[in-house]
């Protein structure tokens, strides 16, 4: 019981906290039961699992998991409805509000408050869009601009339509998406920027959800003002040169009620930085061994708490990895811990990777997932470290925005590995 | 015909300054009406403010802003304490260099002094950097102010509002004042409301008030103020408000923690015609981040969530202006320190009405001055588990940036002044002020707000007038 | 679009890997495609392109609105019209997932199916 004088908590032992219930979550929790893990609870914040899946009612999901296109609903139910026949506990509801370094979650939910001492904790709180203030958007504030997740669940989950003339900043894939979903619904979009000279979404959206309607994209262009005092009532564009400013003169007012913004999502680390993890400062997510093992041993991190993903079917894999890396830890409590045995640093063309370390697994390959910062025809990836070449590999097509994965042999990871593109031979 | 309604004050504009004079005016007895434009009250000048509660140095000595800042920053601690207001005395440092930075920071501090203000102090080298290791190494002195603090500006309207209802008086929004009637030994507002007195609290529009009952040939205009805020993770990177030595346009840019624990740059002080809006402008927002990196070099401007401006009204003499005739108080030119001065401002109008026979004999008798609101964020874990036993609503978060459960979402829409719209929410609980500015919690709370105030979804307002969130349903089947 | 031109390339949009196809339009070939679906599309999308309708409907009884999808993909121009069928339809309350709400949606051999909680 709660003892009002020394404001202690109820302890609870748990075996493995997973913390969200999104795709992540959930097939972390499932990867980790199949491997024998029986005491599991997932804390999760909504009302409902699937993390943002619910919302995102295309299709277009699951191609690689399952074989199929399911829209985010379907694909959220798949992976709940494994959980739910293992018998995985699921809180609703609940929220963690701190996490420690020595794995004590402090949960809120409308019973209450609780304290979960956990022997593995499996991090997947998901990601955040970046609002309109990171943006340097002048002008006023008035009602009318949203991120584009935002008009998202206002649309699919309530049925309602934030505004008819609609501008969107971005050209990322929930942006794209939300230019189709509004123009289905009778809005009329027209127009979607792109302050990159290239398009941040799948090509797929591209085509599916603009050119199929005659919308608009402008890239190399940004929106500089938002006027409008209680209702938006226009945006001024500009074209931007090669460092992303905008070029003067070049402005041009668009008469608008609505400007919705897709500019970029951002991984949720409140509790990671909290608990003392490193973090990665590219990624902005903790910095992760190649199962997917933050600083802190016992705590693990995947899908886009870790960084942002294109496809959820990667979430899932990487909650998996997650999950398997946490049965492990569980059956080995007493493993010694060991210092990782390489570090994997990003070079020329390579943003980041995850893992940025790599530990002492025993699978013969080690999978680096990365991202490009620039768009790449016919090039050459390579890694290599201090004892030669470990790889290189012809690559057909790379582009920021989609995630790219390679293969390396583990036993040539020693010392620091960089991976980094050649564009010439 | 329309009925007319009886009060013994009407106070037109419901600001800080409005706000605080209604609880005073109450306390002393008076019914009270407040007239409100905007669609709740801490709408203007007093929402978009550095929320400094100056020590009082800075002003001439004798002026009203010298005499209403010192007396308001010494009422400042009670009053936010009975109102449940978050107020912190942090402490100012005004910072120069060299021996003439050195010399102006003496005058202040002989102004200072002669003002009446305690606890200032010069301080140099080593012990500067100690109270503020960030500071720039180029600034080598400054006046410490140790009465300065911060609060959070219109929570304490809102509560003072709230508090003065809660009481008896009478507030309404979306009123804007349109005709004042000299009469019967009153005035006769908007036609339909009568009193013996009534206080021109309106802020920029405060001299149009005023020439509404005859009171013409009063100037002011708007001064705009460009603000940049950083998240929460950034509050401590200083300890202090920073400024540097004041200049005529004002007391300059600043860095400072908020009362909520953001770091605050601003405000620029531009002088603009009438009838211009809150915009934040390119170049204001180069401005402030110029200044404040000379001031703090190491300002992390990564942490930027959200920019804004306001309005502060600037008179013609440069001093606060408040005058009482035939029962009728007019404020101009309340600029800064206006905020730190309110609650002398509200003490003050109330001995002009009382000596002019304006109110009750008597106060009233069973004024509460206590206004409780809960936090379940300021209790220890084993308090608000408690609490949320006791009523669930808390424990289900839905602002998660700023941990805003529902429960204090529904107090917000119940308590007086009720919240009517999303930035009244905003005002009274923090909900969409985090790092995802409302990203994840808008749509939650317009479902709140249309079933607290049993509204249509599409009728929803972010703020004033046609603010609307939601166009229409997109289904039109039931 | 040029109806004239006898090859075209566009990317392939089956799965999120992009490929470049190149049809020609009188032949009806494909190259680029990295597997047989994407040689499918390719045809299909010179003939007669379709696309999967994904959105909400009412639910009697409350304000909000549940998710659906065709089954499979209708005519492309089907679309705007199919949208304003769906306007005014109301499903019944506490439809599941995998409900079969309308069959042989707009004349076609697709189903509009409840995807959504």
């Amino acid at each position: 019981m709660a003892n009002e004088k020394t404001n202690a908590l109820p302890e609870i032992k748990v075996g493995l906290l997973v913390i969200g219930a999104g795709p992540a979550g959930l097939a972390a929790a499932v990867a980790a039961y199949d491997r024998g893990v029986r005491d599991i609870l997932i804390c999760e914040r909504q009302d409902f699992a699937g993390g943002i899946l619910p919302q995102c009612i295309h299709n277009g999901f699951g191609l690689k998991r399952f074989g199929e296109e399911l829209t985010g609903p379907e694909y959220a139910g798949r992976y709940e409805k494994m959980a739910e026949e293992r018998g995985i506990r699921i809180e609703y509801g609940a929220t963690v509000t701190k996490l420690s370094h020595d794995r004590h979650a402090t949960v809120l939910s409308d019973k209450g408050m609780r304290v979960y001492a956990a022997d593995a904790v499996i991090l997947a709180m998901g990601c955040r869009e970046r609002p309109r203030g990171a943006l340097p958007v002048v002008g006023t504030r008035p009602a009318g601009i949203y991120t584009a997740g935002c008009a998202q669940k206002m649309v699919n989950r309530m049925g309602l339509l934030p505004g008819r003339e609609i501008v969107i900043l971005g050209s990322g894939d929930i942006g794209l998406i939300m230019a189709r979903r509004m123009t289905l619904e009778g809005a009329h979009v027209k127009a979607v920027c792109e302050v990159m000279d290239h398009p941040g979404g799948l090509r797929r959206n591209i085509v599916q959800c603009l050119d199929d309607f005659g919308i608009p994209l402008y890239l190399s262009t940004t929106v500089v003002e938002v006027e409008g005092d209680e209702r938006v009532t226009s945006v001024t564009l500009a074209e931007v040169d090669e460092r992303r400013r905008p070029i003067p003169g070049t402005e041009r007012k668009v008469p608008c009620d609505t400007l919705l913004l897709s500019v970029g999502l951002i991984p949720e680390n409140e509790l990671t930085r909290q608990a003392g993890i490193e973090i990665d400062p590219v990624t902005n997510g903790a910095a992760v061994r190649e199962n997917r093992e933050t600083s802190i041993p016992g705590v693990f991190a995947c899908g886009n708490v870790l960084h942002v993903h294109d496809l959820v079917d990667f979430v899932s894999e990487e909650g998996e990895i997650a999950g398997n890396a946490a049965a492990d830890y569980l059956e080995n409590a007493k493993k010694i811990e060991t210092a990782p045995v390489a570090k994997i640093v990003a070079k020329n063309g390579v943003r980041y990777t995850v893992p940025e370390l790599i530990g002492n697994g025993n699978t013969p390959k080690v999978t680096v997932f990365f991202r490009v910062s620039d768009s790449f025809r016919d090039a050459t990836l390579i890694a290599e470290n201090e004892n030669g070449q470990i790889l290189a590999k012809k690559v057909r097509r790379m582009v920021p925005g989609e995630m790219q994965r390679v293969d390396l042999p583990r036993e040539k990871l020693v010392g620091t590995v960089t991976l980094s593109v050649a564009t010439q031979g | 015909m329309e009925t007319v309604t009886r009060y013994d004050v009407i106070v037109i504009g419901g600001g800080v300054v409005g706000s605080l004079t209604a609880r005073e005016l109450t306390r002393l007895g008076a019914r009270v009406l407040v007239l409100e434009a905007k669609s709740d009250v801490a709408s203007g000048t007093t929402a978009a403010n550095s929320g400094i509660v100056h020590a009082g140095f800075d002003a001439e000595t004798g002026t009203n802003k010298a005499k209403l800042n010192v007396r308001g920053s010494a009422m400042m601690p009670a009053l936010t304490k009975e109102l449940s207001v978050r107020y912190q005395q942090i402490g100012a440092l005004v910072t120069a260099s060299g021996d003439e930075g050195l010399a102006g920071l003496e005058k202040l501090l002989e102004r200072g002094k002669k003002n009446g203000v305690s606890g200032l102090s010069i301080v140099r080298g080593e012990a500067l950097r100690a109270l503020e290791p960030n500071l720039s190494t180029e600034l080598d002195c400054a006046l410490f102010a140790t009465t300065s603090g911060i609060v959070c500006p219109y929570g304490l309207a809102i509560a003072a509002m709230g508090n003065a209802m809660d009481n008896g008086a009478t507030l309404l929004r979306n009123t804007p004042v349109t005709s004042i009637e000299a009469t019967d030994g009153g005035y006769l507002v908007n036609g339909t409301y009568f009193a013996k007195a009534v206080v021109d609290a309106a802020g920029l529009a405060a001299h149009k008030v005023a020439a509404l009952a005859g009171f013409t040939g009063l100037k002011q205009h708007p001064r705009r103020g460009e603000y940049l805020l950083l998240d929460r993770n950034c509050g401590g990177t200083v300890k202090h408000t920073v400024f540097t030595l004041p200049t005529k346009a004002g007391k300059g840019i600043l860095v400072s923690p908020t009362a909520d624990g953001n770091l605050l740059l601003g405000p620029t002080a531009e002088d603009l015609p009438e009838g211009v809006n809150c915009a934040v402008t390119a170049a204001g927002q180069d401005k402030i981040i110029a200044t404040a990196k000379k001031m703090v070099p190491s300002v992390p401007l990564g942490g930027r969530i959200t920019s804004f401006a306001g309005l502060r009204a600037v008179g013609e003499s440069g001093d606060f202006e408040i005058s009482q005739k035939n029962g009728f108080v007019i404020l101009t030119g309340i600029e800064s320190p206006g905020l730190s001065a309110a609650p002398a401002i509200a003490e003050l109008i109330g001995e002009m009405l009382g000596e002019a026979g304006l109110l009750p004999e008597k106060p009233m008798a069973n004024f509460d001055p206590v206004r409780t609101v809960v936090r379940p964020k300021e209790m220890t874990d084993v308090e608000r588990d408690a609490l949320i036993r006791r009523d669930p609503a808390y424990g289900r978060i839905v602002c998660r940036c700023e941990e805003v459960s529902e429960g204090e979402i529904r107090d917000a829409l119940r308590q007086n002044p009720p919240a009517l719209t999303i930035d009244g929410i905003k005002r009274r609980t923090r909900a969409t002020m985090g790092r995802c500015q409302g990203g994840f919690c808008t749509p939650s709370l317009v479902a709140l707000v249309s079933r607290e105030r049993k509204i249509d979804e599409t009728k929803v307002a972010k703020g004033d007038g046609n603010s609307i969130i939601a166009d229409r349903r997109t289904k039109g089947g039931n | 679009m040029n109806n004239n031109e006898t090859i075209r390339r566009f990317p392939c949009t089956v799965c999120p890997m992009g490929c470049e196809l190149t049809v020609d339009v009188d032949k009806l070939t494909v190259t680029g495609n990295g597997c047989p679906r994407g040689a499918a599309y390719g045809v299909a999308e010179v003939t007669h392109p379709t696309r999967t309708l994904t959105t909400t409907v009412a639910l009697r009884g409350c304000d909000r609105v549940v998710a659906v999808r065709t089954d499979k993909p209708i005519p492309k121009e089907l679309l705007l019209p199919a949208m304003d069928f769906v306007r005014d339809y109301v499903a019944p309350e506490n439809v599941q997932p995998g409900a079969v709400l309308v069959k042989g949606f707009m004349g076609t051999d697709a189903n509009l199916v409840v995807t959504g909680k």
